[in-house]
């Protein structure tokens, strides 16, 4: 065991690459998993049958297999069709597919939270439907819809390590590698964990200034949003499975 | 004084309306003058929040007619904001925006719609809040509020757009009796000061107090239309009497 190893595989360019990689991933995935999301909870809002169905398909589809499979099945299945895309689009693609899939659930939950009477109330006053959407109901959804969004998003962080089986060179590939030539698995792997710690806290914190800053009663509430602590403590208790 | 200020602000003529194969209201037909309050009794799913809905255009009537202030509105639903900036609507459960404060609860439309400036609206919050007796209220949020300090709230965000005619569906109906008062009282002052509104109710003591016309209401039909001198000296239709001696007792 060598802790300047450790250190050495932290701040080898390898391994910058590798996280920033899988940065870049988890990033690029969840923007187009969320607009992937956004589309389908608003085709679930239309009432148009045939758009139901197409939506209930996609659902079934992506939230029925594993997501490793889907990786798996965009990388090695669809050349053959004449399909050819390089890994990391690949990638990208899986799993924004299969993140849209979770995030439309949040977000037309978060839509159907705001209750009738509030649009109700908007369109009262005279407010065009776009307005009421814009100022009341968007608003109201989104404070309702972040804690479990930024859940999907950590969790896709950690999800990106399993686009390493269609070698892409992201964090959890590298420190394979590294440790297979090296036979220095316990180093490797406590730099890519440090890696991935390091993002996760991030993430964290970057859900709790956006929950803050979305409280209309910011500084005088009684409940504010759960702080840091008590987020670990959630994560560790609650088992998330893809 | 315009000549149009003999007309009735308000005419419904003879409108209609189902969902899907039911028919909620069938040829109503109701005169609200300037200045004036009608209250409307009657029993629960006869229509009157269904005819209150029509006023407005949340709800498109089938047939018949709406003039407001002149003009037919029942037509043209593109229309439907602007006529809804003239009419303001109190609901049985407040419905504010949980989201803002009461302050913001009231300025949100002045500025989106309207485009008063921040400061403009903030001052005409304040000055609503001190109609509706709150001013210490402005920047609490609705969960922070009692069910009368909340509707007294609505009322205020209602009265921002200055509305021509104002629209109370059961106003009262949500809340516990003892904060039943503060709203009424707040109603019968704008009343009195000639706000012309239509009230869904089965307050009496209120309709004694500040209703002009009285309006019985059944199975989608005004089937009793009186002033509130004969109404209450009891030369009313059988069937209204019934219900009143329901509610009452
Ligand atoms: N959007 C709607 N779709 C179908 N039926 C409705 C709708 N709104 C009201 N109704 C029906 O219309 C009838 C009258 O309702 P409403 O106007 O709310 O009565 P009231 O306010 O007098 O209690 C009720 O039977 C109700 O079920
Ligand atoms: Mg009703």
């Amino acid at each position: 065991m060598s802790l300047e190893l450790v250190f050495e595989y932290l701040f080898s360019r390898t391994f910058f690459d590798g996280a920033v990689l899988t940065l870049l991933i988890t990033i690029t995935s969840l923007f187009f998993g969320v607009l992937a999301g956004l589309v389908v909870a608003l085709l679930q809002e239309t009432k148009i049958r045939s758009l139901q169905v197409v939506t209930l398909v996609y659902l079934w589809l992506f939230r029925g297999t594993p997501v490793l499979f889907q990786i798996i099945f965009i990388y090695n299945v669809l050349p053959t069709f004449g399909i050819r895309l390089s890994a990391f689009l690949s990638a990208v693609i899986a799993l924004s597919l299969n993140e849209g899939a979770y995030m439309a659930e949040i977000l037309r939950s978060g839509l159907q939270a705001v209750k009738t009477g509030q649009r109700t109330a908007g369109l009262a006053l005279g407010m065009t439907k776009a307005k009421v959407m814009r100022f009341i109901v968007i608003p109201q959804a989104a404070r309702i819809v972040l804690p479990p969004m930024g859940n999907q998003m950590i969790g896709m962080l950690k999800t990106s390590a399993l686009v390493s089986v269609i070698a892409v060179e992201e964090l959890l590939l590298v420190a394979n590698q590294t440790a297979s030539a090296s036979f220095r698995y316990f180093e490797a792997l406590t730099a890519a964990g440090i890696y991935y710690l390091a993002l996760t806290t991030i993430f964290m914190a970057g859900q709790f200034f956006l929950e803050r800053s979305l409280d209309p009663k910011r500084g005088r509430r009684k409940a504010a949003p759960a702080p840091l602590i008590e987020r670990l403590t959630h994560m560790t208790e609650t088992a998330e499975t893809r | 004084m315009r000549s149009q200020d003999h007309q009735p602000l308000l005419d419904i003529i003879n409108i209609d309306k189902s969902f899907g194969a039911l028919k909620i209201l069938k040829g109503c037909s109701l005169k609200v003058n300037r200045k004036e309050t009608v209250v409307v009794i009657g029993p629960s799913g006869s229509g009157k929040s269904t005819l209150l809905r029509c006023l407005n255009l949340l709800e498109p009537a089938d047939s018949g007619a709406i003039l407001f202030d002149g003009k037919d509105i029942a037509g043209d639903l593109r229309n439907a904001p602007a006529v809804r900036r003239e009419i303001g609507m109190v609901f049985q459960n407040f419905e504010l925006f949980q989201h803002l404060s009461a302050a913001e609860n009231i300025m949100l439309a002045p500025m989106k719609v309207s485009g008063l400036s921040r400061s403009d609206a903030h001052d005409l919050a304040t000055d609503l809040l001190r109609k509706v007796h709150i001013p210490e209220k402005a920047d609490f949020f609705p969960d922070e509020l009692s069910g009368g300090q909340q509707q007294r709230v609505a009322i205020a965000r209602a009265l921002a757009m200055k509305p021509k005619l104002m629209l109370y569906d059961e106003p009262t109906s949500a809340l516990d009796p003892e904060m039943i008062r503060e709203v009424l009282d707040v109603m019968a002052e704008l009343s009195s000061d000639g706000m012309t509104s239509i009230v869904v109710t089965h307050e009496m003591g209120f309709a004694k107090r500040a209703a002009d016309q009285i309006v019985f209401m059944e199975s989608g039909q005004i089937i009793e239309n009186a002033t509130s001198e004969d109404f209450f000296s009891g030369t009313v239709n059988e069937r209204a009497q019934r219900f009143l001696d329901q509610i009452l007792h």
